[in-house]
């Protein structure tokens, strides 16, 4: 890695930035013996509470804690502001594209993204051509990656529209630090996150059909073997909705209802927290058992709403992502606030040569990977993994993206005996409606690793509370 | 409510009644087997209740004699047996987990600790709990998850499912334990005649009547009164009438279009059993008595089953 790593915490060595003054103060104070018993505590709580994953490929019936750090991510309020900015922004072009793609196809027609990028994408949902969505929303409900430079810039490294995931880790980091340690939130004014699910609530209250007084809201899951149950449920019991899964359901006359003791109940919006390919089995995988039949018909005929709407996958692949900041600028005309990370496309010539000439140097993704797998971090990996990963790229370069290994923000973490700086990043959970929303804070994730830039929970990566300081 | 959240809850409260049944059932038979006995009793008596509780026929297959010691790590351990005490905890917990979000947290983490508790105690590395203290244990843990449900539960539909799943788990263990225990009692006999006191003392414990028994009749024990406590007694907490009574209220406070014969057959149930006296129980004799019973409370819960849980596919 070329440039040193900027770090969160601290300007220099020995020197605190102002945002941290105070928290790093009370942190010196605190005897080593408090913070590793406080951490403890914690295991112990969300162990017990059962905010764990399922990990795919073990036993079944596994479940693992997210490891939780107890050293915030602070961030201060201007910071904060400049971000909800360019977030709420870039969440607006997306939607805006979603919708064209799905409708007249400007941006098409006007050379700024080559068709075939879009309309051969495996993402692309001709099912929805033509279809009209309550107030032309898809991305109801946008995870949007973000990570600080070498330079202390934000960029954005990915968008995640179709079904993000993470809240729920960040409402629980912040119940878990209040309960640890409440003299920390009376001595700082840190934004709070807790009315996210009213918000959420309200969000997709907003986008119900046309004519629905009183919308009933459900929220659908794969089921309790999904990694992410526990935030389904969570979530679920916190907007006081259903948890539904496909068997609840039902259509018949176009309309959904939900099988209940006291029978049939109509819906009217679906959060769902399963993939567009699962949904309905008439149309799209017909082995899924977890989906509606006959789901998208009723969609179609606009007499249910679902949250994220279909075919949202178009506008989060990594080959449409280089795009963005130009579709911000054709349907907003403005300049993006948030920049995205230089990225190559290795399907053109020039990107592909560059690219396979540096690759020890750069991070290389597959387009529809998501999860931290099937990447290459040149600088991590040894020759012999290089010289594969350069095979696979050559054989087909338009599954591959490539960008410059980022030097991702620091920030002091516990690891083994006592405080060292991991890589972090940090996931805002962006909501559509009737406005755009955001509720500041949102998910950092922390590389526990030594060294390494791989966040995911999935590859050994953990969590922080992330404060937005209104004040210090 | 959804029929699949109403399913799981009624289930997990169902599994949480049915290990603290066996727990008792073991402790009674556990504290026997340590005075003074002939040994031929306590393996008599543990036969019949396996033999009620359709347990005998997976016990044989791994043992060859029914074996006090291992009768109760069989019930109370066994990590395959899908009866044991083990496995109804871990499908408590399973159900609770499937509709976490209709629980209250402190019910749902009850139903977490308790299993968490019990995978380190029945862990494959370590030695077994001591019985006694596991299945007091066990007892424990019922008791807290039936008085957080009481204490935190909105009185909804849920409430009333969960209820609806103790009672008559309880009923049919309560009847299962009589079967086991009764099968000589026939019309005309000898109301005061002593039986053996090691079995009906076992057979009282195991329903925590044993004490109440001494209050209500003052006397000493005969079969008929037993009969009678744990069958006709409105006052006792686990006699048939006495659940047969919980199952029917909370049946009437769910009632949906389709559940009108099922709740006139609760209904007639629990009236049979109200106007019943001890003479009309034996005429045909207990143990006829108590398969018609279980028979009733099986169409009863296959009833409910089609109603309100797992109603028949529509559209």
């Amino acid at each position: 890695m070329a440039n040193k790593p900027y770090s969160e915490m601290h300007l220099s060595e020995g020197s605190t930035r102002q945002h941290y003054l105070s928290y790093d103060h009370w942190l010196k104070e605190q005897p080593a013996e408090r913070l590793s018993q406080k951490r403890a505590e914690a295991d112990a709580l969300f162990h017990r509470v059962g905010i764990t994953f399922a990990v795919y490929g073990q036993e079944e019936g596994a479940e693992r804690l997210i490891p939780f750090d107890i050293v915030p991510r602070v961030i201060p309020l201007e910071e904060w502001i400049r971000l909800e900015g360019g977030l709420k922004q870039r969440v607006r072009a997306l939607n805006a594209f979603i919708h064209d793609i799905y409708h007249d196809q400007q941006i098409l027609k006007a050379g700024v993204i080559p068709p075939e990028q879009v309309l051969c994408n495996s993402q692309y949902r001709p099912e929805m051509q033509g279809v009209d969505v309550p107030g032309g929303i898809y991305a109801h409900i946008a995870g949007i990656d973000i990570v600080r430079d070498d330079a202390g810039e934000f960029r954005v490294l990915e968008d995640n529209l179709r079904v993000p995931s993470g809240v729920s880790y960040m409402l629980e980091n912040r119940k878990m630090m209040m309960r640890l340690f409440p003299e920390l939130f009376s001595a700082h004014r840190v934004a709070p996150v807790d009315h996210y699910p009213d918000v959420l609530l309200d969000n997709l209250r907003s986008v119900a059909p046309t004519g629905v007084a009183d919308p009933t809201v459900v929220l659908m899951t794969a089921g309790a073997h999904n990694s992410a149950y526990f935030e389904h449920a969570f979530l679920a019991q916190q907007m006081g909705i259903e948890l539904v899964e496909g068997q609840d359901l039902f259509v018949r006359d176009e309309a959904v209802f939900m099988r209940t003791t006291q029978g049939p109940q109509r819906v009217d919006v679906i959060y769902r927290r399963i993939d567009d390919d699962f949904l309905d089995p008439l149309v799209f995988r017909p082995d899924s058992m977890l989906g509606v039949p006959g789901l998208l018909t009723a969609y179609r005929a606009g007499r249910i709403t679902i949250a994220n709407a279909i075919g949202t996958g178009v506008a989060d692949d990594k080959s449409i992502y280089p795009y963005v900041p130009e579709m911000i600028r054709f349907y907003l005309g403005q300049s993006p606030i948030i920049g995205n990370v230089h990225t190559w496309m290795l399907r053109k010539k020039e990107d592909l040569d560059y690219v396979l000439a540096h690759l020890p140097e750069l991070v290389v993704k597959e387009v529809h990977g998501a999860g931290g797998y099937g990447m290459l971090i040149g600088p991590a990996a040894t020759k012999d993994e290089i010289e594969a990963f350069r095979r696979q790229i050559i054989a087909t370069p338009e599954r591959y993206i490539a960008q410059p290994t980022l030097a991702l923000s620091t920030c002091p973490t516990f690891a083994g005996v006592g405080l060292a700086p991991r890589h972090i990043d940090l996931r805002p959970f962006v909501l559509s409606g009737r406005d755009v929303t955001i509720v500041p804070g949102g998910l950092t994730r922390v590389a526990l690793r030594e060294g390494s830039l791989v966040v995911n929970s999935s590859q050994g990566g953990g969590t922080k509370d992330t404060w937005v300081l209104e004040a210090f | 409510m959804l029929s699949r959240t109403a399913d799981h809850m009624y289930w997990m409260s169902r599994y949480i009644e049915r290990a603290e049944s066996l727990a008792r059932l073991v402790d009674a038979h556990y504290r026997m087997s340590l005075l003074p006995h002939d040994g031929e009793t306590l393996a008599l008596s543990l036969g019949a209740t396996m033999r009620a509780l359709h347990m005998e026929e997976p016990y044989r297959e791994r043992y060859d004699s029914i074996e006090p010691r291992a009768v109760f790590e069989f019930v109370s351990l066994d990590r395959e047996f899908s009866g044991s005490i083990f496995s109804c905890l871990r499908a408590a917990r399973e159900n609770a987990r499937a509709v976490r979000g209709s629980l209250t947290s402190e019910l749902w983490e009850t139903l977490n600790s308790t299993w968490l508790e019990v995978r380190t105690l029945v862990s494959r590395n370590s030695p077994h709990p001591d019985i006694g203290q596991f299945v007091e244990w066990v007892k424990e843990r019922s008791h807290l998850t039936r008085g957080v449900t009481i204490g935190t539960m909105l009185r909804d539909e849920a409430f009333h499912f969960t209820r609806i799943g103790t009672f008559l788990e309880r009923a049919d263990s309560t009847a299962r334990i009589l079967t086991a225990h009764q099968t000589d009692l026939k019309p005309g006999a000898d109301a005061g005649s002593v039986p053996d006191p090691f079995e009906w003392s076992v057979l009282l414990r195991a329903l925590s009547a044993f004490e109440v028994y001494r209050r209500v009749y003052r006397d000493v024990i005969t079969p008929v009164r037993v009969a009678q406590l744990l069958i006709l007694r409105d006052d006792m907490p686990r006699s048939l009438l006495r659940c047969c009574k919980e199952v029917y209220s909370n049946l009437k406070s769910v009632r949906n279009e389709h559940s009108a014969e099922t709740e006139r057959r609760a209904g007639e149930i629990h009236a049979t059993l109200h106007f019943t006296r001890m003479e009309d129980v034996l005429v045909h004799g207990l143990p006829e008595f108590l398969e018609q019973f279980l028979a009733r409370l099986r169409d009863l819960g296959d009833r409910i089953a089609s109603d309100f849980l797992v109603p028949p596919a529509e559209a």
